[in-house]
C-alpha cells in the first residue's frame, strides 16, 4: 500500500472514530466513498497507471476502501445504538403518576343488589316486571285478601293521597297486575320503591322490595322453600343455612318468615343477630285463594308461591352496612365504596 | 304481648328451658320479640317481721327494729322509712346479701347502733323505679322464705310479637293452649266457680245494635271497697304483663284480660241514669274519654250509654264521667263480645289503640264471656268484697259467630305442601288444636273451636298442618317447571346499559326520596301541577317529585356542604304529575354536574364543568341507541334562557331537556357554583333503531375544508342542516372543527370551520367533479343562510 493510503485510510479510520453522531458519520461517508470522495479519487488517479500496476494498485485500494466501509458499518451500528439508548432514557415518565381523564364512578349498592337478585331469577326464566307506586287501594290490599279495617292494613303505615289512592307499601300489587293481564304458567320478579309512613333509625319512609313469585300446576310449598334456600346460597355465594317461621300475610296461606342463619357469624351468635344466629330477610307463603280468585285464576287447577324480600337489608347484609339512613343521603363519602 | 313465663308454666309445664320454649313459640308463629328477666339480680333477701321498734338514741328518723328471719334468734336492724311498724312484714336484706347494682349488706354501725341488714323498698329490689318506703309483703307472707320464691322472681318476662289472625293467643290461657299442642300435653284452663247471688238487683241492659254486639253480659256488685289494696301476686302478674296497678277494679278487669283474652269495663252505678244500652252513635254526640280525649261520635261509632249519653267507646275504651275511682260503692261489669267488623277501625279513627280494641277487633272466643264475668266477680270480691247480683244477659244468637266445618282434601295437603302425611298424624294434629274432626271418603270435615277466627278455608288448615309439624321439616324440593327461551328485545335499549355509561362517565348513581319539599318542587317546576301527600311524614317529604332534578339538587347540596367541589350523580325513577286530574306516572332518567370538568389531576388543566362537557355526556347516550335527536335551544323554567337545550325526537316529540341551572335558583338554593343538569323520559331515551348494513365504499375518500363567516344567529345546526339539504349522495360526513370570533371576523358575525367528506360509491371523484360538489355545497349556504366563505 502507497505511504498516501495508509495515510488515507488511517485519517479515513480516526475520522470514524470522531464522528459524535449519525450525521457527522455520513459526512465522513460522503468525504471518502461520496462521488469526489478519497477513495473514489484514489480510483479514478488508477487510470494513469498501465494495466499491470492498475490492477494490483486497485486491489490495494479495494482493500483499504472495504476497509473503511467495514469500520463504517460498525460505528454507524454503534452510534445507532447509541441514539437509541439517549431517544428511550430522555423518554422515561414516571409510570407511577396516575393516568388521565374521566374517573369511574358506581352505581347504587340498592341497584347492584336488585341486578344481582334479578341475574340470580332471570337464570331459571323469571321476567322483571315493574308497577306504578301511586297505587289504587285495591292492587295494594283489597285484591290482596286486605279488607277495609283488617288490622294489617294499620300495620302498614300507608301515605295516602286520598281515600282510595297510596303510596304502594309493598311491591305485592305487582302480583295482581301481572295475573290480571296474564295465564299462569307465571314466574316473575318485581322490584321497585316502596313507601311507609315511618321514619327512625331502622325505617326508612322509602325503601325497596323485590317480589318474586311463580304460579303454575302443582307448585307446592317444598318448591318455595327449595327457590328461597337457594336463592340465598346465590346472593351470599355462601353455604348459608336458612329456617322457615309460620307467620302471617293476608295474601299468602300457608304463610312464612325466612331467616338466613347470620352471615356476619356464620350463626354463632354476635351483635348483629342479637345472638340469635338468625337473620329475618323476608316473608313467604303460598298464595292465598282468596288472591286468585280476585284475578280469576282457578284455584283448584292452579297454585302458586310468593315472596318478598326488602333489597336495603339484604344490601346491609352483603355489605356490612349498619344504618339504614345512608342509603337515601347519598353521601359520596358512602356511594363511592361501591363500585 | 308480654307475659310471665312462671304464670305459663302454672298451666303447662313442659320440661324445657325458657330458651327452649322461646324457640319453640317462635318456630310455631308465635314470635318471640324479647325475653327479660321479671327481676334485677340480687340475692339473700327473705321475708321478715318487725317484732319490736326502738326510737334510736341518736337520730330522730331512724328505729332500731328487731326482725324476725325465720332463724333462731331475731336481728337487729336499724331502719329510717316512715311506713315501718310492729307486725309488718317486709323484705330484709341479710349480712352477706347483694342487692341489684352489686350492693353488698354487711354489718354495720348507724349512729352508734349495730345494725345486722337492711329493710327493703320496691325501689331497692329493682322491682320498681320508685318507692315512698319499704315493700309492705302480706301478713300470711312465711316469716324466712326468700323472697324470689315468695314473689316468684326467678321468672322471664316473654314478648311475643303475635300476627293479626292469632287473636286466640293474646291471653296467658291462649299460649298455654298452644304450647300444650305443641308439647304434646295437657293443660288445665282455670278453674272458675260461679259466684253465689247475693242481692236480687240488676241494670235492664239494651242492645240496640245487636249485629255488632251480639252478646252482652252484665252484672252489679254492691258496696266494693275500692280502696283495698290489690294483692301482691296480682300486682306483681300485671307488672310482668306490662300493666300498672290502677287499684282494684280496674286491676281485675285488666288480670282477666290478661288471663284470658276477655276485655272486660268496669261502671261506678253512682254515675249512671237509667238502663244499659248497646247502640250506634249520635252524630255530633261528644264523649270524653279515660285518657282525658274528647271525642265527637257519629253513626259509626258503636257506644255503650245509659238513658242520658254515650259512656263509653264501645270495645275500645270508657268513658271518664262514669269510670270507677277510689269511692266507687257500687260496680256494673261489663262483659260483652263486640264482632270483629263492628270494631275493626273504630280506635285508630279516633287515633286509639287500646288492648281491648287490639282483642275485640282480631276477635274474642264468643264463648267466653260467662266464664269471664265469673272470674272477674270471684276476683273482686275476693278483693275488694261487696255484694253480688244476678247476671243479665243480652244475646242475638243469630249474629253469633258460628264456625263452619271445613273441608280438608287429602290430596290437597300433598298437593300444598309437597309431602303426603299419615291419616292419624292428620288426625292428631287438628284434635289437639281442639278442632272436631269428622273424616270422610277423601279427606275431614273439621270444625274449629270459636276462638280460631283464623280458620276460614281448606289453605288455613294446611297450614295448622304444616304448622305443627313444622315448616323446616317440610320437604324443600328444586325448581323444576316448564321453561321458555328467554326474550332480547332490540328496538329497546336496556336502562342498565345506560347507567353503566354514566357510571363510566364517572357519574354516580343516587337514589333521592320520591317526595320532595313543596318549596324546592314549586321552585324547580313552577308549572308543573304536583300531587300533594295527604299524610307526609314531614314538609320536607311532603309534595310527589315532578322531576327527579329535585333530589339530585338536594343530594348535590348536601355533598357541597361536605367539602365535595365536584359533584356528578345520576338517578332513575318515576315522576309523578298530574295531568288534567290524572296521575302520570313517568319512568325518568336525570343528571347533574358540578365543580370541575375533570377531577382534579396533574395531567389535565382543572377548568369548570361547561354546557358542551354535560352535552357530550347526553350524546354518548344518545350514541348507544343509533336514533337521530336534535338539540334546540328552548326555555326551561329551571334552566339558564340561553344555556339549556331541549332535545326532541324526529317526530318533535320532546324527550328531555339539558341545561345550566338557571343563576337564580342556583343562588336561592345555597349553590355557590354553576350546576349542570339533564332529564329525559326513560322511554323515549331508550328507543334504539336496529342497524341496517349499508355496503363499504371501494373508492377513496377527500377531505375538503370551508371556513365559512355568518352571522351570530345562525346556529351550527343550522348550517348543519343547510348543508344536509343539498341531498349530495356523495357528502359522507360533516365535521365542524373550529369556532372562530375576532380579528378579521366582523362584529355580529362567526366564523365556522368545517371539513366535508366526500366519497362515491362507483366511482373515483375527479378533481373537477369534487369542486362542483364543493360549489353546490357553498352556493347553497351562501343562498340559505347568507354564509360566505372566508377569506
Amino acid at each position: 500500500m502507497s505511504a498516501i493510503l495508509e495515510e488515507i485510510l488511517a485519517q479515513a479510520l480516526q475520522q470514524l472514530a470522531d464522528a459524535k453522531d449519525l450525521n457527522q458519520l455520513d459526512q465522513v461517508r460522503v468525504q471518502y466513498l461520496g462521488k469526489k470522495g478519497q477513495f473514489t479519487l484514489q480510483m479514478k488517479e488508477l487510470g494513469r497507471l498501465d494495466p499491470e500496476q492498475r490492477r494490483s494498485a486497485g486491489q490495494v485500494i479495494n482493500e483499504a476502501r472495504d476497509q473503511f466501509q467495514q469500520q463504517l458499518e460498525i460505528r454507524k451500528t454503534a452510534l445507532e445504538q447509541a441514539a437509541l439508548e439517549e431517544r428511550l432514557a430522555s423518554e422515561r415518565v414516571d409510570v407511577t403518576l396516575p393516568g388521565r381523564g374521566q374517573f369511574v364512578a358506581g352505581l347504587h349498592p340498592v341497584t347492584t343488589t336488585l341486578r344481582r337478585i334479578s341475574t340470580i331469577f332471570a337464570g331459571v326464566g323469571f321476567k322483571v316486571v315493574e308497577g306504578p307506586e301511586i297505587e289504587d287501594d285495591y292492587h295494594n290490599f283489597s285484591a290482596l285478601n286486605i279488607p277495609e279495617h283488617h288490622p294489617a292494613r294499620a300495620m302498614h303505615d300507608t301515605f295516602y293521597f286520598d281515600a282510595h289512592t297510596v303510596l304502594r307499601t309493598h311491591t305485592s300489587p305487582v302480583q295482581i297486575r301481572v295475573m290480571e293481564s296474564e295465564q299462569p304458567p307465571l314466574k316473575v320478579i318485581a322490584p321497585g320503591r316502596v313507601y311507609r309512613c315511618d321514619s327512625d333509625l331502622t325505617h326508612s319512609p322509602m325503601f325497596h322490595q323485590v317480589e318474586g313469585f311463580l304460579v303454575d300446576k302443582d307448585v307446592s310449598f317444598g318448591d318455595l322453600k327449595g327457590v328461597i334456600f337457594e336463592f340465598l346460597q346465590a346472593f351470599f355465594e355462601k353455604d348459608v343455612q336458612a329456617r322457615f317461621r309460620p307467620s302471617y300475610f293476608p295474601f299468602t296461606e300457608p304463610s312464612a318468615e325466612f331467616d338466613v342463619s347470620c352471615v356476619m357469624c356464620d350463626g354463632q351468635g354476635c351483635r348483629v343477630c342479637k345472638n340469635t344466629g338468625w337473620l329475618e330477610v323476608g316473608g313467604c307463603g303460598m298464595i292465598h285463594p282468596e288472591v286468585f280468585k280476585s284475578v280469576n285464576i282457578d284455584h283448584e287447577q292452579f297454585s302458586g308461591f310468593a315472596f318478598g324480600m326488602g333489597v336495603e337489608r339484604l344490601a346491609m347484609m352483603r355489605y356490612g352496612i349498619n344504618d339504614l339512613r345512608l342509603f337515601f343521603e347519598n353521601d359520596l363519602k358512602f356511594l363511592e365504596q361501591f363500585k | 304481648m308480654q307475659i310471665s313465663e312462671a304464670w305459663l308454666r302454672d298451666y303447662v309445664n313442659p320440661a324445657i328451658t325458657t330458651e327452649e320454649l322461646v324457640e319453640q313459640l317462635t318456630m310455631a308463629g308465635l314470635e318471640v320479640d324479647s325475653v327479660t328477666p321479671a327481676a334485677a339480680v340480687f340475692s339473700g333477701v327473705v321475708v321478715g317481721e318487725v317484732l319490736d321498734m326502738q326510737q334510736h338514741p341518736d337520730a330522730d328518723r331512724l328505729r332500731v327494729c328487731t326482725v324476725a328471719v325465720g332463724e333462731a334468734e331475731p336481728l337487729q336492724i336499724v331502719c329510717g322509712a316512715s311506713n315501718v311498724r310492729v307486725g309488718l312484714k317486709i323484705p330484709a336484706a341479710l349480712i352477706g346479701a347483694v342487692l341489684p347494682g352489686d350492693f353488698k349488706i354487711k354489718k354495720s354501725k348507724l349512729r352508734g347502733v349495730e345494725s345486722f341488714g337492711m329493710l327493703c323498698s320496691e325501689k331497692e329490689l329493682g322491682l320498681a323505679a320508685d318507692a315512698s318506703g319499704l315493700m309492705e309483703l302480706a301478713s300470711d307472707a312465711p316469716v324466712g322464705t326468700n323472697i324470689r320464691d315468695y314473689l316468684s322472681l326467678n321468672d322471664s318476662i316473654i314478648e311475643v310479637d303475635l300476627t293479626p289472625n292469632r287473636a286466640d293467643c293474646l291471653s296467658v290461657e291462649g299460649i298455654a293452649r298452644e304450647v300444650a299442642v305443641l308439647n304434646r300435653m295437657n293443660w288445665s284452663p282455670t278453674q272458675i266457680e260461679t259466684v253465689a247471688v247475693s242481692h236480687q238487683d240488676v241494670l235492664a241492659v239494651n242492645v240496640e245494635a245487636a249485629d255488632a254486639c251480639p252478646r252482652y253480659l252484665g252484672r252489679l256488685i254492691k258496696g266494693v271497697n275500692a280502696k283495698a289494696e290489690t294483692p301482691l301476686w296480682m300486682q306483681e302478674r300485671l307488672r310482668r304483663s306490662g300493666l300498672r296497678s290502677l287499684g282494684p277494679l280496674v286491676d281485675v278487669t285488666n288480670y282477666v284480660l290478661i288471663e284470658l283474652g276477655q276485655p272486660l269495663h268496669a261502671f261506678d252505678v253512682a254515675k249512671l241514669t237509667g238502663a244499659i244500652n248497646v247502640r250506634w252513635g249520635k252524630t255530633g254526640e261528644q264523649l270524653s274519654l279515660l285518657n282525658g280525649q274528647l271525642i265527637t261520635l257519629d253513626s259509626e261509632a258503636l257506644v255503650i250509654a245509659d238513658d242520658q249519653q254515650a259512656l263509653a267507646l264501645a270495645g275500645v275504651m270508657g268513658g271518664s264521667e262514669s269510670a270507677v275511682g277510689d269511692d266507687t260503692q257500687n260496680v256494673f261489669l261489663e262483659c260483652a263480645f263486640f264482632a270483629p267488623q263492628s270494631i275493626a277501625g273504630k280506635a285508630r279513627r279516633f287515633g286509639l289503640h287500646t288492648d281491648s280494641s287490639h282483642r275485640f277487633e282480631r276477635g274474642v272466643d264468643p264463648m267466653l264471656q260467662e266464664r269471664a264475668i265469673e272470674r272477674a266477680t270471684q276476683l273482686i270480691i275476693e278483693i275488694a268484697g261487696g255484694s253480688v247480683g244476678p247476671v243479665t244477659e243480652a244475646k242475638a244468637e243469630s249474629a253469633l259467630l258460628t264456625r263452619p266445618a271445613v273441608l280438608l282434601r287429602r290430596q290437597r295437603i300433598e298437593k300444598i305442601l309437597g309431602i303426603a302425611l299419615a291419616d292419624e298424624e292428620i288426625v292428631a294434629i287438628f284434635q289437639r288444636l281442639g278442632m272436631s274432626v269428622e273424616t270422610q271418603a277423601d279427606g275431614w270435615q273439621i270444625t274449629p273451636p270459636g276462638f280460631r277466627f283464623d280458620i276460614a278455608i281448606e289453605a288455613d288448615l294446611i297450614e295448622e298442618l304444616a304448622r305443627i309439624y313444622g315448616y323446616n321439616n317440610l320437604p324443600s324440593s328444586s325448581l323444576l317447571m316448564r321453561s321458555e327461551l328467554g326474550k332480547a328485545a332490540e328496538a329497546v335499549l336496556d336502562i342498565d346499559r345506560v347507567k353503566d355509561l354514566l357510571v363510566d362517565r364517572g357519574y354516580q348513581e343516587a337514589i333521592t326520596y320520591s317526595f320532595v319539599d313543596e318549596d324546592i318542587q314549586k321552585a324547580v317546576a313552577p308549572d308543573d301541577v304536583f300531587i300533594p301527600l295527604k299524610n307526609p311524614i314531614s314538609s320536607e317529604l311532603s309534595v310527589m317529585r315532578t322531576t327527579l332534578w329535585c333530589g339530585l339538587l338536594n343530594a348535590a347540596l348536601h355533598n357541597t356542604n361536605r367539602q365535595q367541589n365536584r359533584v356528578r350523580l345520576f338517578e332513575t325513577g318515576l315522576r309523578f304529575i298530574n295531568q288534567g286530574g290524572e296521575v302520570r306516572q313517568q319512568k325518568m332518567l336525570a343528571g347533574l354536574a358540578l365543580g370541575s370538568a375533570y377531577a382534579e389531576q396533574w395531567g389535565e388543566k382543572t377548568r369548570k364543568v361547561d354546557f358542551f362537557d354535560v352535552k357530550g355526556d347526553v350524546q354518548a347516550m344518545f350514541a348507544l341507541t343509533s336514533c337521530d335527536v336534535r338539540f334546540a335551544s328552548g326555555k326551561q323554567a329551571a334552566l339558564h334562557p340561553g344555556q339549556s337545550a331541549e332535545i326532541l325526537t324526529p317526530a318533535g316529540e320532546t324527550i328531555g331537556w339539558l341545561g345550566m341551572l338557571h343563576p337564580t335558583l342556583e343562588k336561592q338554593l345555597g349553590f355557590d357554583t354553576q350546576v349542570f343538569l339533564f332529564e329525559f323520559d326513560q322511554n323515549l331515551l331508550l328507543n334504539k333503531r336496529i342497524p341496517v348494513f349499508k355496503s363499504l365504499s371501494k373508492y377513496p375518500s377527500v377531505r375538503r375544508d370551508l371556513a365559512l363567516i355568518v352571522k351570530e344567529e345562525i346556529s351550527a345546526d343550522d348550517i348543519l342542516r343547510a348543508i344536509q339539504g343539498c341531498a349530495e349522495q356523495t357528502l359522507q360526513d360533516i365535521v365542524i372543527f373550529d369556532v372562530y370570533r375576532g380579528k378579521g371576523v366582523e362584529e355580529g358575525h362567526k366564523s365556522m370551520a368545517l371539513s366535508l367528506t366526500i366519497q362515491d360509491y362507483s366511482q373515483t371523484l375527479t378533481d373537477s367533479e369534487i369542486d362542483a360538489i364543493f360549489n353546490r355545497v357553498l352556493d347553497t349556504v351562501t343562498k340559505k343562510i347568507s354564509a360566505k366563505l372566508r377569506d
